[in-house]
C-alpha cells in the first residue's frame, strides 16, 4: 500500500471536531406536522394574521406536493411526522436583548466552536446573529447598525417590528410554491436573519449568523431574507455546526436576496453540519433552497459556500439576473468523506441584457463519499449579450467515491457566449512524492494539495471565514501519517 | 416543466396505436421468422406498452418532444412493388468513387435488384432477414445483446416491428479493404409509414472494416425511420462505422448506434446529421474490455424548425480505455440542437481517459441549444475532461481575415465552413468525406445567405 493510500484509509478516521451537545432547556412543541403546529409555532411566536395565513397557505401547497426524487443523492424515506418543528432554549422571555441575557451554556459552546460571541463584537467587528435551534440567542452590533438605517435582527424581530418589509419581501424570490422543502420551510420556519441594507448604504462590517442543532430529533427551518435597496452594499457570512447524533436531522432552510439597481450582494457559507460517523449513521440532511433575485440594473449578487459538513446536502444557490448588465457569480468547495453524499450547483437565469455570470466549483471526493454537480445555465432570448464561463473540477482521494458532474446549458440568441469546462483529475502520486522529497510529511501534502486546488474558491471569502475553511478542510481530511 | 404530451404510458385508455398494430404484424412475420425472433418481438412490445412513447417529463428526452411521432398513423412501411422499386434511383445517394459492396433498403426492406455485393472469403454481407433463416445460430448469438429494449422505447419497437436491415460478419483477422455502403431510402410510397431497419455487425478479433450508413428519403412526405444498429467489436478489431443523415425535412428519425468494444479494439465513430425534421440519434459504446480506443465525433446542422439530438453513453466499463467525443452543432433559422454526452466511469476503471467536447454555434436568435455534458466517475485513477460551449464566431478571428482583405460575409462563411470541416476532416473514408465536405460547404453557404439576407 502506497502512502497515500494509507493517507487515504485515515481520512476516513477522522473525527467530528463540533460534536458536542450543550445542556440547555429547551422548550419543544410535540412531533408531527399539522395545521395546529403551525399555528401553535405561529402564537408563540406571535406573529401577525397574515404570517400565519401565508403559513397556512404554504402548507396547504405542500400536502400537494411529493419530495423529489432526481437528485442523486440516496437516504432513507423521511418520516415528516416523527420531526419536532419547534425548539426554543428556555431563556426566560425568548428574544433576549443582549449577550448578558444569553444562557452562560449557550455561550460556552460558541466558546468551544470558537466565535465568541464578545470577541467577535469587540475585537473582529463581525456583528453575529447567533440562531440556535432555531431561535436567535443573540444579535450584537446592532446599535452601531441602527445609526446607518441598516436593519439587521432575527426574523421574528422583523416580523414584528417591519411587518410591512417582511411582507413586502417575503417569498418574493422563493415563493411559498417553490419546491418541497421550500414549502415545508414556509410553512414551519422558526427563526432566522432579516437584513435590510437602505439606498445607497454601504454596510460597515459583515453581517454573520452561526447557526446550530442542539435539540435531539429537531428539524431547523430558518428562514433569511436580505434586501438590499439602491446603490447598497453588504458581504454577509454564514456558519453552521450540529452535534454528534446518531439520528439523521433535518435542515431545510431557506435563503432569498433581493439586489436592487446598482446594489451587491455577497453571501458566504462555511457549512460543517454534522456528516454521520464513519458508516453513515446520523448526520444532518441539508435541503436548502438558496436564491437570489439581481432586480435591478448593474446589482451584483455574489455566492461562496465551502461545504464540508452534513450527511446529504442538496443546495443551488442560485441567481436570477433580471436586471440590465447585472452579474451572479458562484464559488464552491464541496468535500464528501466516508459516506456523505453531496448535489450541490447553481442556477444562473440570464434574463435581462448584457448579463454575466461565472461558476467556479471545486468538488473533493474521498473515502466513499458521492460529489455532485448539478448547474443550469440558462439564457432566455431577450439576455442578448450575456456572457457566461462555467469551470468545474473534481478531485478524487481513493478509489470507493464518486464524482458527477450533470451541467445543463441552454441558451436562446445568438449573442450570447457560454463556455462550461470541467475535469477531474486524482491527488498524484507525483505530486506528494515531491512535497514529501521537500520534507513535508503525506498528511500535510495531501493538506496542501487540497487546499491548493480550492484556493481559487478560498480567495472569494472573507478573511476570517477564509482561514476556518482552510482549517475545516484540513480537519476533515485529517488523521495520522504512520 | 416543459409541455406536456399527450402520450402517456398505457395503462390508462386505449392501446398505443402501434401496440394495436402489432397482433396483424406478428401474426404475418410468424411465417416468415422462427419463434425466437418472435419471442424478441414479443419482449419488445410488452416492454413499449409498458413505456409508452417518451415525454419530455423524462430526463432523456427532456429537451426533445417526440408528440409529432406519436400522432402519426402507425403502419408499418411496406416493401415496395417491383415497379416502385425501379423508379428508385439509388446511385444519386452513391458516394463517388466509394467502390466494394453497397446494401440497398428501401423503406426498411432489402432491395437485392438495387444492390452490389462483392464477395469476400469467409464474410457474410446481406439481409438480416435472410440471414436469420441460413444462418440462424450465427445471428442468434448476437441479435439484441447489445441494445437492451428495455430502457428505450423506440429500441423496444424496433425490437418489435424490425422487418430487415444489414447483417455483416467479418471473420477473425479478415480485413474488408473497400468500405461497405449502407443505403437506408425511406418515403417510398405511403405517407406516414414507419420503417425500422434492424442492423447487426460483427468484427471478430483482429478484423478490420469500414462502413458507410446512410439514411435518406425519396419522397418528401412524413414518415419515421427508427433504425437500431447493433456493432460488436472483437478483440483487438479495428472498425470505423460513418452514419449520414439526410432525411426529408417532413420525416422523423430516431435512431440507436450500440457498440460493444472488446479488449485492445477500435473504434470510431460518425454521426453527422444534416435531415429530417425531428433526429435523435443515441450513441452508446460500451467497454467490455481493456485498453480499448474509440473516436466519436459528430456534426449536426439544422435550419428551419428542425429539431437535432444526440444523446450519448460511453460506458468505461473497464480500466485503461480512452475515449474521445467532439460534437459540433451549427444552428439556424427557429432549429434546435440538443446534445448530450454522458460519460460513465465504473467502479475499477482506473487509467480512464475520456474527453468530450461539445460546440455549437447559434447562427440566429430564433436558433437554441440545450447542452449537457455530463460526468459520472467512480474511479480515481482517471482523466476526464469535459468542455462545451455556444456562442458566435470568434470576432478576433473575423478581424483577422478582415483585415487581410477578406469581406465581412465570406470572413464568417470560411469560419463556419472551417468548424464544419474540423469534424469532418476526422472521417478516414476518404471519398465519403470529400463528398460530404462540398454537400456540407453548400448547404452552409445557403444557411449564412439566408441569414444575411
Amino acid at each position: 500500500m502506497s502512502d497515500s493510500d494509507k493517507t487515504i484509509e485515515q481520512f476516513v478516521e477522522s473525527e467530528y471536531k463540533y460534536g458536542f451537545t450543550t445542556d440547555v432547556e429547551t422548550d419543544t412543541a410535540p412531533p408531527g406536522l399539522s395545521e395546529d403546529i403551525i399555528r401553535l409555532i405561529s402564537q408563540k411566536k406571535n406573529e401577525p394574521e397574515f404570517m400565519l395565513e401565508w403559513r397556512l397557505k404554504a402548507y396547504r401547497h405542500w400536502l400537494t406536493m411529493e419530495e423529489p426524487a432526481w437528485p442523486n443523492v440516496h437516504y432513507p424515506p423521511i418520516d415528516y411526522q416523527s420531526i419536532v418543528y419547534y425548539a426554543a432554549p428556555k431563556a426566560g422571555k425568548p428574544g433576549p436583548k443582549s449577550l448578558a441575557d444569553v444562557d452562560p451554556a449557550i455561550v460556552e459552546m460558541y466558546r468551544k466552536l470558537g466565535i465568541s460571541l464578545q470577541e467577535q463584537e469587540r475585537l473582529a467587528g463581525v456583528a453575529v446573529d447567533a440562531i440556535m435551534d432555531s431561535v436567535s440567542v443573540g444579535t450584537t452590533l446592532k446599535g452601531q447598525l441602527a445609526e446607518k438605517g441598516i436593519i439587521f435582527c432575527s426574523f421574528t424581530e422583523a416580523v414584528h417590528e417591519h411587518p410591512d418589509l417582511v411582507r413586502k419581501w417575503l417569498g418574493s424570490v422563493v415563493p411559498h410554491t417553490d419546491n418541497y422543502f421550500a414549502a415545508l420551510n414556509a410553512a414551519v420556519f422558526s427563526d432566522g436573519s432579516f437584513c435590510y441594507i437602505p439606498k445607497g448604504v454601504r454596510c460597515p462590517v459583515e453581517l454573520s449568523t452561526y447557526f446550530r442543532i442542539n435539540a435531539i430529533n429537531t428539524g431547523q427551518f430558518e428562514r433569511t431574507l436580505i434586501v438590499a435597496e439602491d446603490g447598497a452594499y453588504v458581504s454577509y457570512l454564514e456558519g453552521c455546526t450540529a452535534p454528534m447524533r446518531d439520528e439523521n436531522q433535518l435542515h431545510a432552510a431557506v435563503v432569498e436576496l433581493v439586489a436592487l439597481d446598482n446594489a451587491q450582494i455577497k453571501y458566504s457559507t462555511v457549512q460543517n453540519w454534522y456528516p454521520g460517523d464513519k458508516d453513515g449513521k446520523g448526520g444532518i440532511y441539508n435541503f436548502v433552497t438558496k436564491r437570489g433575485k439581481c432586480a435591478g440594473v448593474n446589482s451584483k449578487i455574489s455566492w461562496t459556500q465551502v461545504e464540508t459538513g452534513s450527511a446529504i446536502t442538496w443546495k443551488y444557490p442560485s441567481c436570477i439576473l433580471l436586471g440590465d448588465n447585472s452579474i451572479g457569480e458562484f464559488y464552491s468547495v464541496a468535500l464528501t468523506n466516508n459516506c456523505q453524499q453531496a448535489d450541490t450547483g447553481t442556477k444562473m437565469i440570464h434574463i435581462g441584457k448584457n448579463t454575466r455570470s461565472t461558476i467556479v466549483s471545486k468538488g473533493i471526493s474521498a473515502g466513499r463519499g458521492n460529489n455532485s454537480y448539478r448547474g443550469l445555465v440558462k439564457v432566455l432570448k431577450g439576455a442578448t449579450n450575456a456572457r457566461n464561463f462555467s469551470q468545474c473540477d473534481s478531485l478524487l482521494i481513493g478509489d470507493k467515491c464518486g464524482a458527477h458532474t450533470f451541467p445543463y446549458i441552454e441558451v436562446h440568441n445568438k449573442t450570447s457566449t457560454v463556455e462550461h469546462e470541467a475535469s477531474t483529475s486524482k491527488v498524484g502520486e507525483d505530486q506528494i512524492f515531491y512535497l514529501n522529497q521537500r520534507g513535508l510529511s503525506t498528511q500535510d501534502a495531501v493538506s496542501m494539495i487540497v487546499n491548493g486546488f480550492s484556493r481559487e474558491v478560498f480567495k472569494q471569502l472573507p478573511m476570517e471565514f477564509a482561514v476556518e475553511a482552510q482549517k475545516l478542510l484540513g480537519v476533515s481530511l485529517e488523521g495520522s501519517v504512520g | 416543466m416543459l409541455a406536456t404530451t399527450q402520450s402517456k404510458p398505457a395503462q390508462t385508455g386505449e392501446p398505443l396505436a402501434p401496440v394495436a398494430a402489432f397482433d396483424a404484424f406478428e401474426k404475418d412475420g410468424a411465417r416468415r421468422f422462427p419463434a425466437w425472433v418472435g419471442e424478441l418481438r414479443r419482449a419488445g412490445i410488452s416492454r413499449f406498452a409498458t413505456l409508452g412513447f417518451p415525454t419530455p417529463r423524462m430526463e432523456d428526452w427532456k429537451y426533445t418532444n417526440i408528440t409529432p411521432i406519436a400522432q402519426l398513423p402507425f403502419k408499418p412501411a411496406v416493401n415496395p412493388s417491383p415497379a416502385a422499386l425501379a423508379a428508385v434511383d439509388a446511385a444519386r445517394f452513391a458516394f463517388a468513387g466509394l467502390g466494394g459492396s453497397r446494401l440497398v433498403f428501401v423503406n426498411g426492406h432489402f432491395a437485392p435488384q438495387l444492390s452490389v455485393i462483392t464477395k469476400l472469403p469467409g464474410v457474410k454481407l446481406g439481409s438480416l432477414a435472410a440471414t436469420i433463416g441460413s444462418d440462424a445460430d450465427l445471428v442468434k448469438q448476437h441479435l439484441g445483446r447489445y441494445a437492451s429494449a428495455t430502457d428505450h422505447a423506440f429500441r423496444a419497437l424496433n425490437a418489435a416491428f424490425f422487418a430487415d436491415g444489414a447483417f455483416i460478419f467479418v471473420p477473425k483477422d479478415v480485413t474488408v479493404e473497400e468500405p461497405v455502403h449502407l443505403l437506408f431510402i425511406g418515403g417510398v410510397g405511403e405517407d406516414g409509414a414507419a420503417a425500422h431497419p434492424r442492423n447487426l455487425i460483427v468484427a471478430e478479433a483482429g478484423s478490420r472494416l469500414k462502413v458507410v450508413e446512410s439514411c435518406v428519403s425519396a419522397g418528401g412526405g412524413p414518415g419515421l425511420t427508427n433504425a437500431v444498429t447493433e456493432i460488436a467489436v472483437g478483440e483487438g478489431a479495428n472498425v470505423e462505422h460513418c452514419k449520414f443523415q439526410d432525411e426529408s425535412l417532413n420525416a422523423f428519425h430516431v435512431a440507436t448506434i450500440q457498440s460493444s468494444l472488446a479488449r485492445g479494439s477500435r473504434f470510431a465513430s460518425h454521426s453527422i446529421s444534416v435531415g429530417a425534421r425531428i433526429a435523435r440519434h443515441d450513441v452508446n459504446t460500451l467497454m467490455i474490455g481493456e485498453g480499448v480506443e474509440c473516436v466519436l465525433n459528430g456534426l449536426y446542422i439544422a435550419s428551419g424548425s428542425q429539431l437535432v439530438d444526440h444523446h450519448m453513453i460511453v460506458d468505461h466499463a473497464q480500466p485503461r480505455c480512452a475515449s474521445h467525443e467532439f460534437f459540433h452543432g451549427i444552428l439556424g433559422g427557429a432549429s434546435r440542437g440538443v446534445f448530450n454526452g454522458k460519460i460513465f466511469v465504473r467502479p475499477g476503471a482506473q487509467q480512464t481517459d475520456a474527453k468530450q467536447t461539445n460546440r455549437n454555434l447559434l447562427l440566429t436568435d430564433e436558433a437554441t441549444v440545450d447542452t449537457k455534458p455530463q460526468l459520472e466517475i467512480f474511479a480515481d485513477d482517471v482523466k476526464c475532461t469535459h468542455g462545451a460551449t455556444v456562442g458566435r464566431l470568434d470576432e478576433d478571428a473575423i478581424f483577422y481575415l478582415r483585415s487581410r482583405g477578406i469581406g465581412h460575409s465570406a470572413a464568417r462563411r470560411m469560419l463556419t465552413q472551417a468548424f464544419a470541416s474540423n469534424i469532418l476532416a476526422r472521417i478516414g473514408i476518404e471519398p465519403v468525406r470529400k463528398q460530404l465536405d462540398e454537400f456540407l460547404q453548400n448547404r452552409l453557404d445557403a444557411e449564412i445567405r439566408a441569414v444575411e439576407g
